[in-house]
């Protein structure tokens, strides 16, 4: 693979709705399948994509949160979430999935790959990406 | 272009992907290969049912940088490799093993 960049997608939308959330994840594990080097940041409403217990079935759509439990097959280690947004909404880390990743490093130990920030250190975050890219 | 099975026609896309997830079964998994003049094996099978587990756990089909990882883990280093994986599918492991298993494409597949 040639060039590395650092690309973080910013999700700030509900995961029903809009199609915002479900592009947003295509881009991502196409962007991880060519190598990339991909960090997520989850704010305002995006914060529910990536909330437990999620039942689609009286909406006749896809249900596709199991989907971000595979980010760690595809080496997205990365997953910042907003301390701002999950308090003015009432969650913690608790409610959110546990996405987690096999560290190949450390005897394929089992670690956490979600880190909540406050607003103030997703701006340094973000001013270390080659591209930022908000859905 | 559809797909007959027991005189059962399934409906497939352009490149001969079930449109119907839930229309697969293994005849028709087997009918598919048959189009591609591929004999399904034991081998084969090993990862068609790898590819449908991962799919019902993650609703997605897994790239062939995930697969090859994946397998290697589940079936041993001697399967978790390209060129295993090439010999079984020589059409891209992923690609091609996802159509007999009655998969969408990869996501990223191109």
């Amino acid at each position: 693979m040639s060039d590395t960049k650092k690309f973080l997608f910013v999700n700030r939308k509900a995961p029903y709705g809009t199609i915002y959330a479900w592009e947003s994840l295509e881009v991502i594990l196409i962007s991880a399948a060519f190598e990339q080097d991909v960090s997520l940041v989850f704010v305002d409403d995006g914060v529910f994509q990536i909330a437990k217990g999620q039942d689609t079935s009286d909406l006749g759509i896809k249900n596709f949160s199991p989907t971000y439990n595979a980010l760690g097959d595809y080496d997205i280690n990365k997953i910042y979430i907003e301390k701002e947004s999950l308090e003015a909404r009432g969650l913690t880390v608790d409610d959110l999935l546990k996405l987690t990743y096999e560290d190949e490093d450390d005897d394929w130990a089992e670690k956490d790959s979600i880190h909540v920030v406050s607003s103030a250190e997703l701006v340094e975050i973000m001013d270390q990406q080659d591209v930022v890219l908000s859905f | 272009m559809p797909i007959e099975v027991n005189g059962v026609s399934h409906e497939t896309d352009e490149e001969g992907y079930l449109v119907n997830l839930a229309d697969w079964t293994r005849e028709l998994g087997e009918a598919l290969a048959t189009e591609d003049d591929c004999e399904l094996t034991d081998a084969h099978w090993e990862v068609i049912n790898f590819l449908r587990e991962y799919y019902e756990e993650y609703q997605i089909a897994p790239a062939v940088r995930v697969l090859t990882k994946a397998i290697g883990k589940r079936l041993g280093k001697d399967k978790g490799n390209s060129k295993y994986l090439y010999e079984l599918f020589p059409y891209g492991p992923a690609k091609q093993a996802c159509k007999y298993a009655g998969l969408p494409k990869p996501t990223g597949c191109v």
